[in-house]
This record gives structure tokens, C-alpha cells and sequence, in this order.
């Protein structure tokens, strides 16, 4: 009987464990469950090239993809060489700034794209143990916190027919022990479930044929724990288990950059207008508010304290999450490519540019600093342990207050 | 029954062993049998510890390893190779860097080991680059030619700087000879255009420019694409056909003046929205040889050589660049057949409206293979670009 109350208690005592070493970590896109929120407080409010600047290290490549950050060590990818060919992997010491490791993967697809992305611009996942590095060239690798090689895939290879001459640029997701890949593109169009453990696919469901770059977002319904998948003309939501379709939602004019978000019982699905849905008991989605005050083009929105913030063309709007009303908007310039991110209630929003502006939230918004790198920055800020890392084109920053 | 001793016991238990080891494949062998999907990864992520555990001394094995390997085994060996001198040199300890000399000027590795093996070499020896990359202007390896072909160029650079012209002109052609990749063929061009010295880019790229043009056929919703019209089962250059709406379509020469070999469709055959055009030439092959057909094209396009197809991308309006699109065929010696499908579609956006594309004939570095044009009659006058005599 002790032995069976002991059996029942480990299970919460892995959860409350696992919990305390996730804490201050920024693991995938966007951070926490993707919901570009951290907890850590103490954060530099400016800094400059050398101003609160921890360390800073020059990487191999090009990226617009964001570092992930676990157990002290981060991690980022690059691409680099003729055509992009050579594909990076590397890892940090987070205190120091010192590489531990860097492996390179010759691409195995194609690496035409658009100028402003590249090869390097999914970000990568890690669980904390291992790290997986998908590249928009459909390679994509899963290597341990030392730099061990655990499996490898050529995707481009294994489906010939995956067409993207813009460039993929959606980051992997986990949910469950499977690595949800999306493959949207305009030729053999799909997303995989893949199992961390082996590389081997979970299920592969077909999907519309067209260009897309929404990273997916994991959540759950009824039960179930379920990855919204979203495109211009709609969202739905699979069931991680076997892949299945839960509910599904037909739309017009939805984003097909960034990533949906779940507040409370809402999906909100950005787009001209973004949409708020709300998922029945029948998996019916019904529209709850439709707002253009939202209207992303490549940002994702983040949801903090029952509101929403969204980049427009021109700056950030603030809505409520409830009703879809505008609360208020603020200028902060242009060149969103960056998703906003949020912690000690304060927004930063990078620039390509450069720039990061740093605005207090709450019923007025207060622009605290714009921050200049003075060189293009179109990764999301990551925030882990009381420092900002930004990724810009050549260099890795570690921000952090000086203790 | 006799009573076996330890030592009995122990050669019995090798001798039976033996058998065994022989048919386990080595920790390298097992890194090359990863198939599709991911099959083999367990088994792959086991071999390439072992392979990472024999240390800095196998580095030219596992390097060699890469020479029959497909592109994702030999992903796996470079991540093995790189995890392998990393670490060696963490520990202070050196790399057997004349063995991985000698294994880069082996032509007969593959490129990739090669450069491989060069990245490492030059990572420890910063002189490495001075020492190699003279021999390398016509090497096999891609990456390593074009190192070899920017330091020409930089040479020829130092020489303008000098106003040493005829030095300059000496090093940009001889630069030229290696050059492959538009970026360092553009710049080469144009200082010798600077210094009074034409270049045949076309032909230097082997660019194909004759071309019969015929249109239109039906690619309404883009459904063309998997429709063989009869240029797909048999070119006739005399043929006409009945295209899209009942329209004639009949085969006409074009001889596109591009440097880059672009035949755009829209100022040859008239603008169009839904059609499929198709283009044909004909080249004669010295020898029988491996080709690339390297492609561009913002339109859906399929390629057939000598009546096979052997590529295919059904992508519309994201960009098109040189060798954007590489299928690899054999050439016959002799006459040889090339057919282009270059479907256009129905959107009506301002930057979904070209048509065109390009193609040229080159080996596995990016060198123009040889080839003579061959002429091919029609019974229709020749096209010519709008505005054009």
C-alpha cells in the first residue's frame, strides 16, 4: 500500500522537476508553449553594440531563425557558403558565450529563396535533453546537448516533390514525444509527426498545396492535445496522436506567416481581418469577433494579461482578447519581421533594422528605449535566465544587466 | 564426454564468434544504410558513436567512406568527422594533417570529403589555402574550385590595382577558365569587358539557344501540367497542332541573344494566361557522357531528354536564377533530343505574369559540356523577341 502512494507520487514529483529546470528556459519559436512570454524579471530596458552586453560571438552564417535556450546551453543555426549550401548547427555555454560544439550539414534541397530569409530560418526545438534543427532545405537533425548525432533526416530527399523557391521558414514544434514538422509548400504539401526518438515519421497528413509559413500551435481540446495548423484559407486542428482532423475552420485572407494563439476557450486566427474562434463541445468552431486592427503580416500576436498584441504595418495594436476592441496602438516605425515577445510586462519588438524597442505595457503604452544593433535583425528575441539573446545577421547577443 | 579447459573454451567461443564478425558490418558500412523516411536511424545513431570512437586516426577512412555514400549517409559521416576533430583538438591534441593533405589532393574522393578534409586542414594551418588552392583552378569539387578561382581573381584585382592591364587580362582569363558560378563569372566578364577583352557568356556556361518554340496548349487551372501533348509522345517540327480554344500551333526557330540564355515566352510568343508552351532543341554529343540540365524558371516546367523525362517542378512565380534546377541525364553521343514544357498559369497579380526560362548543359562542377547546336527546320518563319528585327 506505502509502495503504491510512493508509485502515485512520482509522476507529480517528474512534473514539479521538470517544471523547475523548463523554468527561465526559451526552448522553441516564441519561447514557452510558443506564447512569447517569459517570467524572467531584471531585464536591461537598453542596451547598445556594447552596452549590457554579456558576450557576443560571430556565427558562421546568416539566420533569421531564433536561439533556443535550455540547461545553460544555446543553441542556433546558420546557414552559409555559395547558394547557402553549408547548414550550422551550434551550441553555447549561456554564461560564457563559449562554443561547446558546431556541426555542419551539407544541404540536401533546394536553397533558392527569397533575399530576405534563408536557409537557417526555422527555429530550432530542444526538450531540454537533445536539440532538433530543421533548415529550409527539408534537412533536418536531431543531436544531443554534447553535440552527438542521434538521427538525421534529407526530407527534400525522401519527398522529391516538396516546392518552396521563396523559401520554408516554419519552425518544428513538440507535443508528446513527436516533433510536428510543417511542410506546406507548393508542390507535395504536408506536415509530419515525427518521434524524437528515432526520426521516423508518426503520421503524414496531406496538406494545401500553396506556399506557408505558420508555425504550428500546440494546445489542447476536449481532452486531446492538438496542433493548430494554419493557412491563407484556413486553420485546423489535428489531433498529435495519429493526425487526425478535430475541427477545421475555412477563412479567407488568414495569415500564412504567423502563428495562431489560444486564449481562455479563443483561437485566435490572425489575418485581414484576424478572427476569434471559439471551439464547441462538437468541435464546431464558431466566430466569435473579427478585427482588421490586427492585421499581421509576418509577426506573430502574443496574448499577455487578457490582451493582444499585434504588429501592424506602422507599430503595435492592443486588444482586448475577450472582445476583439481596440484598447489603443502605438508607432514604432516598420520592418516587422520579428515576432513581438513579452516578459516583466514589457513588449519587445526587433526591427530589421536593428533596432528593439522596448514598450511598458498597460492602459497607455510607454516606449522605454529603442535599442540600436545597427545591423539587420529579423530573429524573434529569445529571453532565458535574465538575459535577451538576439540573433542578427552575423552575430549572437547575449543582453543582460551587469550584476 | 571430454572436459574442456578455459583456454579450449575460450578459442571454441572466438572460432564460433568468427563467423559472426565477419558478417557485422563496420560501424561506416552501417552509416551508409539509412534508407528513406528515416529507416536505419536507430541503428545509424549506434554506428556513429563507434565511428566517433575511433579517434582522429580514421578520419581519412571515414573520409573516404563519403566517396560511394548517397547526400544523407554522407551527412551523417561529416557530422562524425566534424564531432571527431572538434573534440581531438579540444584536448590539445593534433590532427593527422599530412594524411588529410594527401587525401585532399586525391581527385578521385569525393568533393565533398575533400573539402571536408580542407575546412579542417585550414582551420589548424592558416597557410593551407596558399599551399593547395594553386592547383585547384580545374578541380572536381565545386567548393574547392571556387576557392581557387576567387584567388585568381583577387590576383587579377591586385594587378589592375598595379594598372598592370595586360597582367590583369592575363589573370581574369585565367580565372575564367575555372569559373563556374555566376557570381565570380559576372565579375570576371565585366573587368575584362573593362579591359577590351569579350566574353561568350552564353557559350562559356553552355547555355542552349536554339530553340523551336510552339504554343498554345490548354493549362486552364493548371491542369496542363499532366497533360502529355503530342510534342511530349513525338516532335514534329512540321507539325501543326490544334492549342488551347482551337488555336493553331505550330513549331517556329527562336535564337535567344541572352547572355544567360533566357527565352522570354511573353515577347516571343505573345503575352498569355493558361497555356503550356514547348520548347525543343537538338544537340550533337561528342561522346556519350554524363550531363546536368541546369534550369530556371518562375513557371511550372518538366524536361524530357531523348523523349524521357527527367525533371519536374510544378512551382509558379517564386523567382527564377540560374541553375535554379538541376536534373541529371546521359548524354548519347551523337544526336540528343531536349524538350521543355513551360507551363503558365492563370494569375493575375503584376509579378505572376512571366514566362520564360533558360537552360544550359554542364557537368557536376557547373562547366559547360561540349556540344554543337544542331538546326532544325520548320515550315514557319522564325520568331523573334517584340520590338526585334
Amino acid at each position: 500500500m506505502r509502495k503504491r502512494a510512493w508509485s502515485a507520487c512520482i509522476p507529480v514529483a517528474v512534473l514539479l522537476l521538470s517544471a523547475a529546470i523548463q523554468a527561465g528556459d526559451w526552448r522553441q519559436f516564441r519561447g514557452p508553449g510558443g506564447s512569447a512570454v517569459s517570467d524572467e524579471t531584471g531585464l536591461p530596458v537598453k542596451w547598445s553594440a556594447t552596452e549590457n552586453v554579456r558576450w557576443k560571438v560571430e556565427l558562421p552564417g546568416r539566420g533569421v531563425s531564433s536561439a533556443v535556450i535550455a540547461d545553460g546551453r544555446v543553441y542556433v543555426t546558420a546557414s552559409s557558403g555559395y547558394r547557402q549550401r553549408r547548414l550550422h548547427v551550434l551550441c553555447f555555454d549561456a554564461a560564457s558565450g563559449k562554443k561547446l560544439w558546431e556541426r555542419q550539414i551539407a544541404s540536401t534541397g533546394s536553397t533558392m529563396c527569397h533575399p530576405k530569409t534563408c536557409m537557417a530560418a526555422p527555429t530550432p526545438i530542444t526538450d531540454g535533453r537533445n536539440v532538433y534543427a530543421l533548415f529550409a532545405t527539408g534537412d533536418l537533425a536531431a543531436f544531443d546537448r554534447d553535440g552527438d548525432l542521434l538521427w538525421y533526416r534529407a526530407l527534400q530527399r525522401d519527398y522529391p516533390d516538396i516546392s518552396n523557391q521563396v523559401g520554408m521558414a516554419a519552425s518544428p514544434v513538440l507535443a508528446e514525444e513527436t516533433l510536428l514538422l510543417p511542410l506546406e509548400n507548393a508542390g507535395d504539401s504536408f506536415a509530419l509527426g515525427v518521434d524524437v526518438k528515432t526520426g521516423r515519421n508518426r503520421w503524414k497528413i496531406p496538406r494545401r498545396r500553396d506556399i506557408n509559413w505558420v508555425t504550428p500551435t500546440v494546445t489542447h481540446f476536449h481532452g486531446k492535445t492538438a496542433a493548430l495548423f494554419q493557412t491563407s484559407g484556413e486553420i485546423t486542428a489535428y489531433d498529435v496522436s495519429n493526425g487526425g482532423i478535430l475541427w477545421s475552420y475555412k477563412g479567407d485572407n488568414l495569415g500564412s506567416v504567423p502563428s495562431p494563439l489560444v486564449v481562455d476557450d479563443l483561437v485566435i486566427v490572425p489575418g485581414n481581418p484576424s478572427l476569434a474562434l471559439r471551439v464547441s463541445e462538437g468541435d464546431k468552431p464558431e466566430v466569435v469577433w473579427k478585427s482588421r486592427k490586427l492585421a499581421a503580416a509576418y509577426a506573430s500576436p502574443v496574448v499577455y494579461k487578457g490582451r493582444i498584441y499585434g504588429m501592424t504595418g506602422i507599430g503595435v495594436s492592443c486588444l482586448d482578447a475577450a472582445t476583439g476592441e481596440e484598447i489603443w496602438r502605438e508607432r514604432l516605425g516598420n520592418g516587422f519581421s520579428a515576432s513581438p515577445v513579452i516578459a516583466d510586462g514589457k513588449l519587445y519588438v526587433a526591427k530589421e533594422g536593428g533596432d528593439t524597442s522596448v514598450v511598458q505595457l498597460g492602459d497607455k503604452p510607454k516606449i522605454l528605449a529603442n535599442n540600436a544593433l545597427k545591423e539587420p535583425l529579423l530573429a524573434t528575441p529569445a529571453i532565458a535566465k535574465g538575459a535577451i539573446y538576439l540573433r542578427t545577421d552575423k552575430h549572437l547577443y547575449c543582453i543582460a544587466a551587469k550584476k | 564426454m571430454p572436459r574442456l579447459g578455459t583456454e579450449q573454451i575460450i578459442v571454441l567461443l572466438l572460432l564460433l564468434a568468427a563467423p559472426l564478425r565477419a558478417e557485422t558490418p563496420s560501424p561506416l558500412a552501417r552509416l551508409k544504410t539509412v534508407g528513406r523516411e528515416g529507416a536505419g536511424n536507430v541503428a545509424a545513431s549506434r554506428a556513429w558513436k563507434e565511428v566517433v570512437r575511433m579517434g582522429p586516426s580514421a578520419l581519412p577512412a571515414i573520409l573516404a567512406a563519403m566517396d560511394d555514400a548517397d547526400a544523407t549517409s554522407a551527412n551523417w559521416l561529416r557530422t562524425a568527422v566534424d564531432a571527431i576533430a572538434e573534440r581531438t583538438l579540444a584536448t590539445g591534441k593534433p590532427l593527422p594533417t599530412e594524411p588529410l593533405e594527401q587525401f585532399v589532393r586525391q581527385t578521385r574522393h569525393a568533393s565533398t570529403a575533400r573539402r571536408l578534409a580542407y575546412e579542417w586542414l585550414c582551420r589548424v594551418d592558416p597557410k593551407t589555402p596558399d599551399r593547395l588552392l594553386p592547383g585547384m583552378l580545374q578541380d572536381p569539387g565545386p567548393e574547392l574550385r571556387r576557392d581557387a578561382v576567387a584567388a585568381v581573381i583577387k590576383e587579377g584585382q591586385t594587378r589592375l590595382d598595379k594598372n598592370d592591364k595586360d597582367g590583369a587580362r592575363a589573370a581574369y582569363r585565367k580565372a575564367l577558365t575555372g569559373a563556374c558560378d555566376k557570381d565570380q563569372v559576372d565579375v570576371i566578364t565585366k573587368q575584362l569587358d573593362k579591359l577590351g577583352d569579350k566574353v561568350d557568356v552564353a557559350a562559356h556556361f553552355g547555355f542552349v539557344r536554339q530553340w523551336l518554340l510552339v504554343a498554345p496548349f490548354d493549362n486552364t487551372k493548371d491542369a496542363g501540367f499532366n497533360i502529355a501533348y503530342p510534342p511530349e509522345k513525338r516532335v514534329d517540327p512540321k507539325a501543326m497542332y490544334k492549342g488551347k480554344k482551337n488555336a493553331e500551333a505550330r513549331w517556329a526557330n527562336h535564337t535567344t541573344a541572352s547572355p544567360y540564355g533566357v527565352v522570354d515566352l511573353n515577347k516571343v510568343l505573345g503575352k498569355q494566361k493558361g497555356v503550356v508552351a514547348y520548347a525543343y532543341a537538338v544537340i550533337e554529343s561528342p561522346a556519350e557522357r554524363p550531363v546536368q540540365i541546369r534550369a530556371g524558371s518562375p513557371n511550372g516546367i518538366k524536361i524530357f531528354l531523348n523523349g524521357k523525362e527527367v525533371f519536374h517542378v510544378d512551382e509558379y512565380h517564386h523567382g527564377m536564377e540560374v541553375d535554379q534546377y538541376i536534373a541529371k541525364a546521359t548524354l548519347k553521343s551523337g544526336r540528343n533530343e531536349l524538350l521543355l514544357k513551360v507551363c503558365q498559369n492563370e494569375q493575375k497579380e503584376d509579378w505572376a505574369q512571366q514566362w520564360k526560362f533558360q537552360v544550359r548543359l554542364c557537368d557536376a562542377v557547373g562547366a559547360a559540356v561540349p556540344y554543337t547546336p544542331i538546326a532544325v527546320k520548320t515550315v514557319n518563319p522564325p520568331k523573334q523577341e517584340e520590338g526585334k528585327p
